[in-house]
């Protein structure tokens, strides 16, 4: 399967080990990735507070080559690279005067064809292809699947999974072979971009969030935006500090984990790239093959 | 009196909305232009798109057809049908030799007398403006023109 | 050649100031056919009549056209001295020159232009008017009421007591509908069931009443005065007339941990039960998707597996072969009370447009109960014992949140109308809980208070003032655990602050909505429903009870969300209704119908198809040996209301519309 491919700026930067893993479970699964050619920033939440009209023109450009470019459906993995494709494709589809002022400042023909999944959309339809090509090493993990702000909401662009109770990340855990935890902080906030304006609110809701998946009893968090993973890793020994240092929580990409679930090798994966250390996450699949294999020999 | 062409109007209302609003326009006095006649029926539903062109044969310059809003019809549904049956009928009407501008659809509720006058206020200046309609020719001088053609 | 006489009314000023009415009167008295023209100060005046009456009279007048105010006024008027004067009413008709010319036009000379146009549509229209005759129809005074809660307990009652015979047909096996669930009632606190037993006991023991319990409405034929129900018995597994209630089967019945619907799935029951101690009748019934003979039975297993029920029956009523059977039913009128449910507002939804709120996590939390619930918990006769205990760990919560207009009054979600009683009730339940644990507190999250009715807001002054209740004016964005509690995340819009409180439960006020089926019921009785399912009046404040289908009335909540006061009042109103339509043994009917030419009618059965009312049938034309030689369309007189949409669809034209027949509209359009 082909598939237009938007990383947007994060997954060249500070989450390049999304992009890394992303990279070896399309090949894994047969998805050919191919990258929007010349594409820009999707103007994230600088955009779209300060200027409508450049928070539509600058996904809308993209969009626009990502269809001159034949690519009829683009994967946007980062939660808010997807969230400013969807909405631009919306509110060009919905008001006849924005698609006439977005096709004056792009200057050529746009039909708007373009078609936007998150990474969540994406594997929801691939969950068969995940189960039957899992090894299987994650069995019993404990992950608690973390949705945060803009992967399934607002309901009216994602159209997707529920927005008040959603299961796509349980189900696409669940055919990567781990076990989800019932948890009640998936759908809070992690504190966004306010990661370096106001920290310590970040840290508080952040907080918050580690805590109950821990209540919960998860062994990692899985995350499917940037953002969430930066506040949620980045920020943890500030947090944990505070809170009498108890385990780190490591905090997993999606892709990370379903490229774990596949068997690949945990150096594909940019694991290393984390600040908390995944290695209680990796040394649990070990235990597990360990286990297998000595019943094997039995 | 001005040389003012005063056309002339056939209005086909329903019984419970329009012609009631109308009714309504009369007992508040809204003063309202005098070409309009109405025929009342018991719902747009009963009428036949036939009539129309049968105003117009028979001399009418214009035509207003005026029933229950949607989801406010008396009889439940006799204006949704209706409402389907002009809407066809509005794609014949140039075929028909009739300007659609001709014809004036609204939906006048019992209790809008000011939109009544309105919708007959309109329609007038509309029809005056179009001008008086020319009777279609004889079926007769169509059937040479086409003969001609070919 | 006609013989029509037209009577032009100046109404005083009203219509001489603006309409010269000597010549319309002249003008039309020109029109070939009219033999008598005249016109006069006042038509509606008694000597105004006595004019027309002596003209019909003197020259033997087959028609007359009356040019006056608006037919709405005066028509009937008008139509009575004609028939006074032995004309058939049907040939008068007025034009309408006052409303429609003289109170709206300045120009005298174009006023009366206009009227002698008016005048003259009718004058020709009236040239192909028919003597009608008003239409009788022999009315079954016997009403069929569909629900058995209180609304359909209060209009059977009040029927049958006006010395009518009354069916009662109810889908659960006792009467008493959700009014029986509840614990005590507002504004005064009296208790449910005290209150409503002995209604249900008066139902049973009426000797007009026919109560069929466990059983639905399979089909509806017929029309105002002349209905056919299909009525069908679900098979109970347990003769009715046998059975005396016993309840020795109940008590040696295995399964006991079947989910109680009574209790909301907050107690338990046994496959073969009656829902409740009092119910009406006292007959119990299997549940055959849990009985274990009967899943027994649905596996092809051939032992008998259980049978302990029929073995313990002393009079051997259980009987596990019973079928469905089928009644049928000749009733003049239907009485709709179907009653509520309330919004599930779990995930999944049986209709696209609602969406349920996973943010609350009703069905995952166990201590998120709905009112319902609360009110079996708070009812004495509850699984509980009317004790206040969660349903998680059977602690008393020390501290719960009640959340009102869950799933109302928010578009976004599918619902935008305020369910109307979740204030009041909810109110009801802060003190209840308070009477109940001294030491708990309730908090409420509410939108507005919406409190009227006699003696309702004072109630909920006295939540708040005597039991307590903190009132948070704002809305609950998620529940959450939190280890043993309920983290409750809300907006205090009054303080402008986010409150977060850590409840011990929580009670969803969950929208009330129309039973489940009702959109299949409300086609059967072909009766229109709004986007929601509630049954559409036939006007919103004239004809609150009535449906557009004639015979058709509605009592209670399956109209609109509705209290107890509200649906027994509109129950008693029904009841008069149908008391009145059953004063008379014929029914009246205007004769403005459709008919068929069965000579040119071509059995395409567009008019069936466009008809609102169902009013056309079809009719099987046969020669004399009985050969069928076409099946044509029939207009059903009881059913019609004379829309003509039928004649204005009509390919072949083999319908006409008695008053605005083919030939009359286009008389008048050729008159223009």
């Amino acid at each position: 399967m082909n598939i237009g491919y938007f990383p947007g700026c994060s997954l060249h930067a500070t989450a390049r080990e999304y992009a890394e893993s992303l990279t070896a479970i399309a090949a894994a699964l047969d998805i050919k990735l191919d990258e929007i050619k010349d594409w820009a920033c999707c103007g994230a939440t600088s955009a779209h507070s300060t200027n409508h009209m450049l928070s539509v023109a600058l996904p809308a450009r993209t969009l626009m080559l990502a269809e001159k470019q034949n690519l009829g459906r683009v994967l946007a993995p980062c939660a808010a690279c997807y969230n400013r494709l969807a909405s631009a494709r919306q509110a060009i589809a919905k008001d006849k005067e924005i698609a006439g002022r977005i096709q004056a400042i792009l200057g050529q023909s746009f039909e708007n064809s373009v078609q936007v999944l998150s990474i969540a959309q994406l594997l929801s339809e691939m969950t068969g292809e995940i189960r039957d090509k899992c090894k299987r090493p994650l069995r019993n993990l404990k992950v608690a699947c973390y949705y945060g702000c803009l992967l399934v909401r607002p309901p009216e662009i994602c159209q997707f999974d529920d927005p008040e109770s959603p299961s796509s990340l349980e189900n696409i855990v669940k055919a990567a072979g781990a076990t989800p935890v019932q948890w009640d902080m998936a759908l809070e906030c992690c504190g966004g971009g306010f990661s370096l304006s106001r920290t310590a609110s970040v840290v508080r809701l952040s907080r918050s969030i580690l805590q109950s998946a821990r209540k919960a009893g998860a062994q990692a968090i899985v995350v499917a935006c940037p953002m969430c993973h930066s506040n949620l890793d980045f920020r943890q020994g500030a947090i944990n500090m505070r809170d009498n240092a108890p385990e780190p929580m490591p905090i997993l990409f999606l892709s990370q984990l379903v490229g774990l679930g596949l068997g690949l090798d945990p150096a594909r994966l940019g694991l290393s790239r984390h600040f908390v250390s995944p290695q209680p996450v990796l040394n649990f699949i070990n235990a597990v093959k360990l286990q297998a294999e000595d019943r094997e020999h039995a | 009196m001005s040389d003012l062409f005063e056309p002339n109007i056939v209005a086909f209302v329903c019984n419970w909305c329009t012609y009631t609003g109308a009714d309504l326009a009369g007992t508040s006095r809204l003063t309202m232009a005098p070409n309009v006649r109405i025929i009342r029926l018991p719902c747009t539903g009963r009428i036949d798109t036939l009539f129309i062109l049968k105003a117009f044969e028979r001399g009418a310059d214009g035509v207003i057809v005026s029933g229950c809003h949607p989801a406010d019809c008396h009889y439940t549904a006799g204006n949704y049908h209706a409402r389907r049956r002009f809407a066809v009928f509005r794609e014949l009407m140039e075929f028909a030799g009739i300007d659609p501008q001709r014809v004036t659809f609204s939906w006048v509720s019992a209790s809008e007398g000011g939109k009544w006058a309105e919708v007959v206020n309109n329609a007038t200046e509309q029809v005056r403006r179009l001008g008086p309609f020319q009777k279609y020719p004889s079926p007769a001088a169509h059937a040479g023109e086409i003969a001609c053609k070919s | 050649m006609s013989r029509i006489g037209v009577f032009i009314c100046h109404c005083g000023e009203n219509i001489g100031r603006t309409v010269d009415c000597a010549r319309v009167a002249q003008s039309l008295g020109d029109l070939p056919g009219v033999v008598h023209s005249v016109d006069y100060k006042y038509m509606c005046s008694d000597p105004g009549q006595v004019l027309i009456k002596q003209a019909i009279q003197e020259k033997n007048l087959d028609g007359i056209v009356v040019g006056a105010c608006s037919p709405h006024m005066h028509e009937k008027t008008f139509r009575k001295a004609a028939a006074s004067a032995g004309l058939n009413p049907f040939l008068c008709e007025m034009a309408n020159l006052r409303e429609h010319c003289s109170w709206i036009h300045e120009d005298r000379e174009l006023a009366t232009e206009k009227a002698i146009a008016l005048g003259r549509f009718i004058v020709e229209k009236i040239k192909y008017n028919r003597p009608l005759s008003t239409i009788y129809i022999p009315v079954e005074r016997r009403a069929l009421v569909i629900g058995g809660g209180i609304a359909g307990i209060q209009a059977a009652l009040d029927i049958a007591d006006g010395g009518r015979d009354v069916i009662l047909v109810e889908k659960e096996s006792s009467i008493g509908g959700h009014m029986s669930q509840l614990s005590e009632t507002f504004p005064t606190l009296d208790c449910s069931q005290c209150i409503l037993t002995p209604r249900m006991v008066e139902v049973a023991q009426h000797p007009r009443i026919k109560l069929l319990a466990y059983s639905e409405v399979e089909s509806v034929d017929g029309y105002i005065g002349n209905f056919q129900v299909k009525i069908r018995r679900k098979a109970r597994s347990v003769d009715e007339t046998k059975c005396n209630g016993c309840g020795e089967c109940q008590k040696n019945c295995p399964n006991k941990k079947i989910p109680s619907e009574f209790d909301q799935g907050l107690g338990t029951r046994t496959a073969i039960y009656v829902p409740f101690p009092q119910a009406v009748p006292n007959i119990p019934v299997i549940d055959r998707a849990s009985c274990a003979l009967f899943r027994g039975r649905a596996k092809g297993v051939k032992k008998v597996v259980c049978g302990k029920c029929a073995e313990v029956c002393g009079r051997n009523a259980v009987d596990f072969d019973q079928q469905d059977s089928f009644v049928t039913e000749k009733v003049g009128a239907i009485v709709v009370a179907t009653g509520y449910q309330l919004y599930s507002i779990g995930k999944s939804q049986e209709l696209d447009i609602l969406r349920g709120y996973g943010e609350y996590g009703y069905g995952t939390i166990p201590d998120v109960i709905d009112g319902l619930q609360f009110e079996r918990l708070a009812s004495a006769s509850g699984p509980t014992g009317g004790k206040i205990l969660r349903p998680s760990d059977g602690k008393e919560p020390k501290k719960i949140v009640f959340l009102q207009c869950i799933g109302s009054r928010d578009p976004a979600k599918g619902i935008e109308y305020c369910s109307k009683i979740c204030c009041m009730y909810v109110a009801k339940h802060t003190m209840l809980y308070h009477h109940k644990v001294h030491d708990g507190k309730a908090v409420v999250f509410y939108m507005d208070i919406r409190a009227g009715g006699k003696g309702y807001d004072e109630f909920v002054r006295r939540a708040i003032e005597e039991s307590h209740a903190l009132y948070l004016r704002g809305r609950v964005s998620r529940l959450s655990r939190d280890g043993d509690v309920i983290r409750v995340q809300g907006f205090d819009t009054l303080s402008g602050e986010p409150v977060v409180i850590n409840a011990d439960m929580v009670v969803l006020a969950t929208a009330m909505r129309p039973q489940p089926g009702i959109a299949a019921l409300a086609q059967k009785l072909s009766v229109s429903y709004d986007q929601h399912g509630f049954l559409n009046e036939a006007h919103p404040k004239l004809r609150p009870v009535e449906t557009n289908t004639a015979g058709v009335f509605l009592a209670g909540a399956c109209q609109s969300p509705r209290d107890i006061p509200d649906s027994v009042a509109m129950a008693s109103a029904t009841a008069s209704k149908v008391l009145g339509l059953f004063s008379k043994e014929l029914l009246e009917r205007e004769p403005l119908i459709a008919r068929v030419d069965r000579m040119t009618c071509t059995g395409c059965f567009h008019c069936e198809r466009v008809c609102p009312y169902g009013a056309v049938e079809r009719k099987t034309l046969t020669d004399s040996k009985g050969r069928i030689i076409k099946v044509i369309a029939e207009v059903n007189q009881g059913v019609c209301q004379g829309c003509g949409t039928c004649q204005a669809t009509c390919p072949s034209k083999s319908v006409e519309l008695d008053g605005f027949t083919d030939e009359q509209i286009y008389a008048a359009v050729n008159a223009i």
